[in-house]
């Protein structure tokens, strides 16, 4: 059976946070879920918390990217918050960037960042550009 | 690294085993003797008690590699513990020599040729767990240094505080591969912990830089800002930017700034920090 | 403390499953922090061997994982070998650029691993599998 990562919603910020080694299906499943969800309430930002993620190959790379993609285009902001140093070197020199990808240090900081780009977490309302 | 000795005589074992106490007695003595009182006689005897009995056990009848290892790693703990007593190399070999005169002494005035043959043979066995110890205590010297070497890369690299949300690593002195990859994990770690979303690296104190530094800081300015923080780099030098450019190593996706003053005003505007002169009458 | 100590006997896990997948990196994880490598040098690692499993599942068709801790006198670290019996790899040195890729992922599958390790031996025949061996030693 696949593990299904729970996805949260608060106000109108969907919070994913990653807590186990995934296999690469459980990566998919948490892609497409995701996704489902965006369109169903309408989020207009979203938060995957890494902090316990002891490593980004690849695969999960490239599941952050496709989120971040995807919720752009249905008009919500990605950001990917909490990520350990030991990862973050190494996915530079695995020679991924995460274009595209907006990270904060903690989840504190990546509401703040969501709330600053005009996504107001309470009302979902956003300020004027 | 150097085989474990190998040899079986168990008569010689036989014969040790026969005069412990005697050996040990004297063997104890000449130890002491050649340390120049700087161990207790109890520590050298039960050292030399433990020496004695593994080397009975690798030369009697039965010895295997077991015995032989036993010996070895007793001779290695010696050998240390020696080393970080401040004990010359010379000194502990020596300790380990001395059994020669002692067993040579229980063979009797005038031995038959058989007998000599078996105390050569004794010898170059003694010969070879006296280099054991001094192989080792050069290892275990080796190790005090990369010890304090690395307690000194500690101290000589702090990552600190500047503001709320602001760190700073000043480097200063050659910067080599090895010491910038460990001050930059540090700097990272420091991010995390301090929850700061900028860090300075403020480069004035460097006289120069290869291609593996320059990519270093790139790859920590790259690796900052997948966690969310931002790196500034501060004081490079004309000789550095210099270097940069004719290495044609790309660095112009990375804020600069000429000094760390310059560079910390920065990041407080960046965080919304305003800083502003008291009109005079305040002051 | 007998000479030229052996390295110790590594664990074989069968790469079948992306559940093999995670297994290797747990075996991986737990054999680097055996071999005392900094948190750096394990996250490095278990990248790299993270990829080369899914190579050896997705490509490869399933294999293997040998993961080994060696010991030596001054140095300690580990060593991942992952064989299959798959199509092989018709040109290796192409394979090993970035960018490359036979369809699924990102392209930076070897070229990647390869940058995260300190050793690496490539040894593919077209039609009769692939093998690719990784080491990464204590700093």
């Amino acid at each position: 059976m696949t593990t299904r990562v729970p996805i949260l919603k608060v106000g109108h910020i969907l919070l994913v946070s990653i807590q186990v080694d995934l296999d690469d299906q459980a990566v998919m499943a948490l892609q497409e879920d995701l996704s489902e969800r965006i369109v169903a309430t309408g989020a207009r930002g979203v938060i995957i918390d890494i902090t316990a993620v002891e490593f980004v190959d690849s695969f999960i790379g490239r599941m952050l990217s496709t989120i971040a993609g995807i919720s752009r285009m249905l008009d919500a902001e990605t950001v990917v918050v909490g990520m350990q140093p030991a990862v973050a070197i190494t996915l530079v020199e695995l020679g991924l960037t995460l274009d595209g990808i907006r990270t904060a240090l903690d989840l504190e900081k990546g509401m703040r960042l969501l709330s600053a780009a005009g996504t107001d977490p309470a009302s979902g309302k956003r300020a004027e550009a | 690294m150097t085989h474990p000795p190998t040899f079986a005589d168990p008569e010689i074992a036989g014969l040790l085993r026969e005069n412990k106490q005697r050996l040990l007695d004297d063997w104890s003595r000449e130890v002491a003797l050649c340390l120049r009182g700087s161990l207790e006689p109890e520590e050298i005897r039960e050292d030399l008690a433990e020496l004695l009995q593994a080397m009975i056990a690798a030369m009697d009848e039965g010895a295997d590699e077991t015995t032989t290892g036993e010996l070895r790693a007793l001779l290695e703990e010696l050998s240390r513990r020696r080393a970080r007593q401040d004990f010359r190399p010379s000194e502990t070999a020596t300790s380990v020599f001395a059994i020669k005169d002692v067993v040579r002494a229980l063979l009797g005035p005038a031995p038959a040729y058989e007998t000599l043959e078996r105390f050569f043979g004794f010898s170059r066995f003694v010969d070879e767990l006296a280099l054991i110890t001094y192989d080792s205590y050069v290892n275990a010297r080796e190790q005090v240094i990369i010890d304090q070497a690395e307690q000194l890369l500690e101290l000589s690299t702090p990552v600190v505080k500047l503001w709320e949300g602001v760190v700073a690593v000043p480097l200063v002195g050659t910067l080599d591969s090895a010491r910038t990859q460990v001050v930059m994990e540090k700097m990272l770690q420091t991010l995390v912990e301090t929850g700061s979303e900028y860090a300075v690296i403020d480069i004035t104190g460097v006289s120069a830089v290869d291609t593996q530094v320059a990519q270093h800081l790139i790859k920590t300015v790259a690796a900052a800002r997948l966690m969310g923080a931002e790196c500034v780099i501060s004081g490079i030098r004309p000789q550095i930017a210099h270097t940069i450019v004719t290495l044609g190593i790309e660095f112009s996706d990375i804020v600069t700034k000429a000094s760390l003053a310059d560079a910390l005003a920065y990041a407080l505007r960046r965080s919304g920090v305003e800083i502003v002169r008291l009109p005079e009458e305040t002051q | 403390m007998i000479a030229g100590r052996a390295p110790a006997v590594g664990e074989e896990v069968a790469i079948a499953s992306n559940a093999d997948v995670v297994r290797v990196r747990q075996v991986v994880r737990s054999a680097a922090i055996a071999a005392r490598l900094s948190l750096v040098d394990q996250t490095k690692l278990v990248t790299a061997a993270s990829e080369l499993a899914r190579n050896t599942l997705v490509h490869g068709g399933g294999g293997k994982a040998q993961v080994e801790t060696l010991v030596q006198e001054r140095r300690s670290g580990v060593r991942v070998a992952f064989s299959d019996q798959g199509p092989g790899i018709p040109d290796p040195e192409t394979a090993l650029t970035d960018g490359w890729t036979s369809g699924n992922g990102l392209g930076l599958g070897l070229g990647g691993a390869r940058r995260l390790v300190d050793e690496f031996d490539l040894l593919t025949e077209v039609g009769k599998g692939t093998k690719v061996v990784v080491t990464k030693w204590a700093r």
